[in-house]
């Protein structure tokens, strides 16, 4: 099949790649970006494991063609942090035992990125409806719910000083 | 020497050991998005299979055209039966003593199964060419209710063995019968049931769900044929196991077969079996030369890779007026789909359903299990429970309830007044285990006592008045459950898988500075080993737990074990991993003596250093003992500081808890609110309180998800109903409550360090507290049962049938 040339900003880098106009973007990202960090859980638009920021919403990468993606910004988990400084989310996350086998935690983790950008001081019913298209089969949420809501606090207080 | 200032708390404390709630050193790389899970893997030339699968849940087929899909650009091969056969890899044994087609030879008898193999250049390659595979079929009537398995105009599924008289459980009596498992004394229970002054019925349906974990199955396969090795990384709850099956099956040597789990996304039973997709990715990399990576995706998980549960429990309890129990009696019937393809130990035919007689003193019981063929799925595994405690705990704390409502008597009394007492452990069951240890009365105390029980029920009882008086549509369920699991399987003189004793291992290597590694035969899937054991070992050796890396799931380095499921891994590995941390601590000892210049007797260990005794200030810490085990010649002792244990457990633990639900019901649309979740889990000796929690919570989330809604359903032709996650209900945080955990602490007295494992217990546990809340708001208009899942529809429909929308 024929393939289209397309161009993205993945976590800041400009990249071309070579696509089919029926690749989905979570295929492209992971195996030709070699960007592993989101996951596929079900290829339906279901679980929310492949969720990356696309042009500053949360997308399913699962749910759109990569060739739909051309020109723009894509932030996937590798993009929110680094080793030598972790997002505040990442830090919270692991504080407050928000994770388990660690498959949805990379979608996990970028939508709840966006939610915090989206809704600064959110209220546990807000993170718990914001999150709900990410599935956890580990940790029943609570302590995600616990550790988003950790991050935000940080965050907002950050801000203030 | 150097002079340490710290006081033994600090030391203590700087350990990491056990009680501590540690962080997870697996976090950082899974925060950062750096997990390694199997389809991450990417190798140069590697190739993708894809599995041709029936629409037909029973049918014969004729032919397999593969011409156009070999046509296909990109196409490398087409594997069928007939492809198999030479190498005899056609069929393959399951875990529980049948067979099981890799790909279908001659017919197929469930939606879903694997037909062919394609083997592409890439998936999308792949997935064309299984579209243009022409499959032949020829259909038969399907069996899906297992109760008609055996009338006359039932059509024969197993052609393959409908003569076979004897089957690996004993004697088969038609051909779509399996086996029939029986345990207790019979006719003492029917006497009993004959003359008890109270004997309560139900049928206790247990539906079929599946585990489901976030990451499907899948495996990476390469054959390296210059050096003769095969390397599978795969999705394997039990790496060693799959090493040697596949070793059995190809003929290749064992130590020519590597085999690795890497990171695993979540497990709950459904990677503990051995898969047709493993079987052809292993093929297809011989025939290839080249890796081949097989993933399932989520519609080929649910419908053919492991289902849990489908147990229809006929259930009989007797008691006295007074509500003591005298005896239980069950008859199940266990639809195992169309191959035996359980993960149980051996001797188990139906697991562990024989601790159905669950936290009650019950003097007199029998069970028989008949397991049946039907055109389903294989499978039947451990959905977070240890081989069929779930079925058992549900059964038993559904016919306490159905008791209760037939004394008229209150569900927490009955079950206290029941309860195995404290001074009875060690405990015989009448169907053949000695519990360890227990507390129930102290457990249930506290948990009632917790939501204030008395004030619940008053709350419950004005709520059914107001529904009366027209004031409210809404009902209230108080759901009990009084849960006692059988874990950690187990002793090898009645446990094995495939013959593999169920011990388990591990294995550790102090460095010279001090820091140590330890591999162990377990394997996690998000219970967070690396950070418990090594918490577990760093009370034992006097190592910081930061400074023990923990490996797992490499063959090639890890000692053999029979990996994670059934809650084994602290109970079995935990309990090796501390007996090896005895071992180095013994021969430390001996260091420790030569260095002080003392007899061995006259050191005594601190924490985290040999002290001799009488002389605080004269020691030598684990760290200065590694270094010189090193460095120094001791006369007598080897260098170096190793240690291996392989752990035979003398029995299995029994965790147990104490759960309640509290459940709004809204009769004109079934909708259900959990207002509130107390649990109390007693696993013995508590390793990382933040983890257990963790386990808790993410369990009753499961649990949750089986009680209300979450099934396998198939249609009268056998067609899978629930085979996206459109359809198969997975709770998300939206649905899911803020849980109450809490705890008792009865140790193991068996267990090296007192632990029982806890990661089961949730699931276990919660399903009949979810499921006795639904039912009991129901209890006051005439219902004494109903079946799970409780689904919205469902709930409506006991609302509709109780007149409670007239």
């Amino acid at each position: 099949m024929t393939k289209a040339t397309i161009s993205l900003n993945v976590n800041g880098q400009t990249v071309e790649t070579q696509a089919e106009p029926r690749e989905l973007l979570i295929h492209v990202l992971r195996e030709q970006l070699e960007i592993t960090g989101p996951h596929i859980g079900c290829e339906t638009s279901h679980c929310g494991a492949c969720t990356v920021e696309i042009d500053g919403r949360s997308v399913k990468s699962c749910t759109i063609f990569a060739v739909q993606a051309q020109g723009s910004e894509i932030t996937t988990i590798e993009g929110l942090g680094n080793p030598d400084k972790l997002h505040v989310l990442q830090e919270k996350f692991k504080e407050h035992h928000g994770l388990q086998c660690g498959f949805c935690t990379p979608g996990m983790i970028t939508r709840a990125h966006r939610l915090l950008i989206e809704n600064p001081n959110p209220t546990e019913e807000e993170v718990r409806f914001g999150i709900s298209g990410n599935l956890c089969r580990c940790t029943g949420y609570q302590n995600i719910v616990k550790a988003i809501l950790a991050a935000a606090s940080e965050l907002n207080e950050t801000e203030v000083a | 020497m150097s002079v340490e200032a710290k006081t033994l708390e600090e030391r203590q404390a700087a350990l990491k050991g056990l009680g501590t709630s540690r962080k997870r050193v697996e976090d950082a790389r899974f925060t950062q998005g750096k997990g390694n899970y199997v389809d991450d893997l990417k190798m140069p030339d590697m190739l993708f299979g894809d599995f041709v699968r029936s629409q037909h849940a029973h049918a014969y087929v004729k032919s397999i055209d593969t011409t156009e899909a070999m046509a296909l650009p990109g196409v490398i091969a087409v594997l069928t039966a007939a492809d198999l056969e030479p190498l005899n890899l056609h069929w393959m044994p399951t875990l529980a003593g049948d067979k099981q087609m890799v790909l279908a030879d001659g017919k197929v008898l469930f939606q879903g199964q694997e037909v062919a193999f394609v083997i592409a250049e890439d998936r999308y390659i792949a997935a064309d060419a299984v579209d243009l595979v022409k499959v032949e079929y020829e259909e038969l009537p399907v069996l899906v209710d297992p109760f008609k398995a055996e009338l006359p105009d039932a059509p024969i599924l197993r052609e393959d063995i409908a003569d076979q008289k004897e089957g690996a459980h004993g004697p088969r009596r038609h051909p779509n019968h399996i086996f029939t498992w029986e345990q207790g004394d019979k006719a003492a229970t029917e006497s009993i049931l004959e003359s008890a002054a109270v004997v309560a019925e139900e049928t206790v349906y247990y539906h079929r769900t599946h585990p489901c974990p976030l990451e499907t199955c899948g495996a990476v396969a390469s054959m390296d044929k210059v050096n003769g090795k095969l390397t599978l990384w795969g999705t394997f709850q039990a790496p060693h196991v799959v090493r040697t099956v596949a070793s059995m099956l190809s003929g290749i040597a064992e130590h020519n077969i590597r085999v690795v789990s890497p990171d695993i996304g979540g497990g709950f039973g459904n990677k503990v079996g051995v898969y047709p997709g493993y079987i052809c990715a292993i093929v297809a990399s011989i025939v290839t030369g080249k890796p081949v990576k097989w993933v399932e995706d989520r519609m080929e998980n649910l419908t053919s890779t492991a289902f849990a549960r489908d147990y229809w429990m006929q259930g009989k309890i007797a008691a006295t007026a007074e509500g003591k129990i005298t005896g239980l009696w069950c008859h199940t019937t266990a639809d195992h789909g169309a191959f035996d393809a359980c993960a149980d130990p051996t001797k188990y035919p139906a697991g562990f359903m024989s601790i159905c007689t669950g936290s009650y003193d019950i003097p007199t019981a029998y069970l028989a299990v008949d397991g049946i063929y039907t055109n389903k799925a294989p499978g039947g595994v451990a959905y977070r429970c240890s081989f069929r405690v779930t079925e058992a705990a549900y059964f038993i704390e559904r016919m306490i309830e159905v008791l209760a409502i037939k004394l008229d008597m209150d569900a927490a009394e009955l079950r206290r007044i029941n309860f195995i007492k404290k001074e009875q452990f060690p405990y015989q069951s009448a169907l053949g285990w000695e519990y360890d240890s227990g507390d129930y009365h102290t457990a249930w105390d506290k948990a009632l006592k917790a939501v204030d029980y008395p004030a619940l029920r008053e709350e419950q009882a004005a709520r059914v008045e107001e529904f009366k008086a027209g004031k409210t549509r809404k009902l209230m369920g108080i759901g009990l459950s009084h849960f006692t699991e059988i874990v950690g399987a187990g002793p090898v003189k009645n446990c094995d898988i495939l013959g593999m004793g169920m011990f388990d291992s591990c294995e550790i290597r102090i460095h010279p500075t001090g820091s140590a590694i330890a591999r162990l035969g377990t394997i996690s899937q998000g219970q967070g080993h690396a950070t418990t054991f090594a918490q577990i070992l760093a009370s034992e050796i006097g190592i910081s737990a930061d400074d023990i890396t923990i490996e797992e799931g490499d063959t090639d380095t890890a000692p053999y074990g029979l990996g994670t499921y059934g809650s084994r891994s602290t109970p079995v590995a935990g309990a090796a991993t501390a007996m090896a941390g005895r071992k180095i601590r013994a021969k430390a000892q001996m260091i420790a003596a030569y260095m002080l210049e003392v007899h061995d007797n006259d050191v005594e260990w601190e924490v985290d250093r040999f002290v001799v005794k009488g002389a605080p200030e004269r020691f030598k810490t684990m760290k200065e003992i590694a270094f010189a085990s090193y460095t120094q010649a001791i006369p007598g002792i080897e260098p170096g500081l190793e240690a291996v244990s392989y752990y035979d457990p003398p029995n299995m633990t029994y965790p147990f808890g104490a759960y309640i639900a509290v459940m709004d019901i809204d009769v004109d649309t079934g909708v259900t609110e959990i207002r509130q979740f107390y649990a109390l889990d007693d696993c013995g000796t508590r390793i990382n309180p933040m983890i257990i929690e963790g386990q808790v919570h993410g369990g009753l989330t499961e649990a949750l998800a089986i009680a209300l809604g979450q099934e396998i359903a198939y249609d009268e032709l056998g067609n899978v109903k629930t085979g996206s996650l459109m359809d198969f209900f997975i709770p998300t945080s939206w649905e899911t409550p803020n849980y109450v955990t809490d705890f008792t602490e009865t140790p193991s007295p068996h267990h090296p360090i007192g632990a029982k494992g806890v990661g089961e217990s949730p699931n276990v546990g919660g399903v009949p507290a979810f499921s006795n809340a639904i039912n009991d708001a129901f209890r006051a208009f005439g219902s004494t049962h109903t079946n799970m899942p409780h689904d919205h529809w469902r709930i409506w429909k006991t609302a509709n049938d109780l007149g409670l929308h007239a």
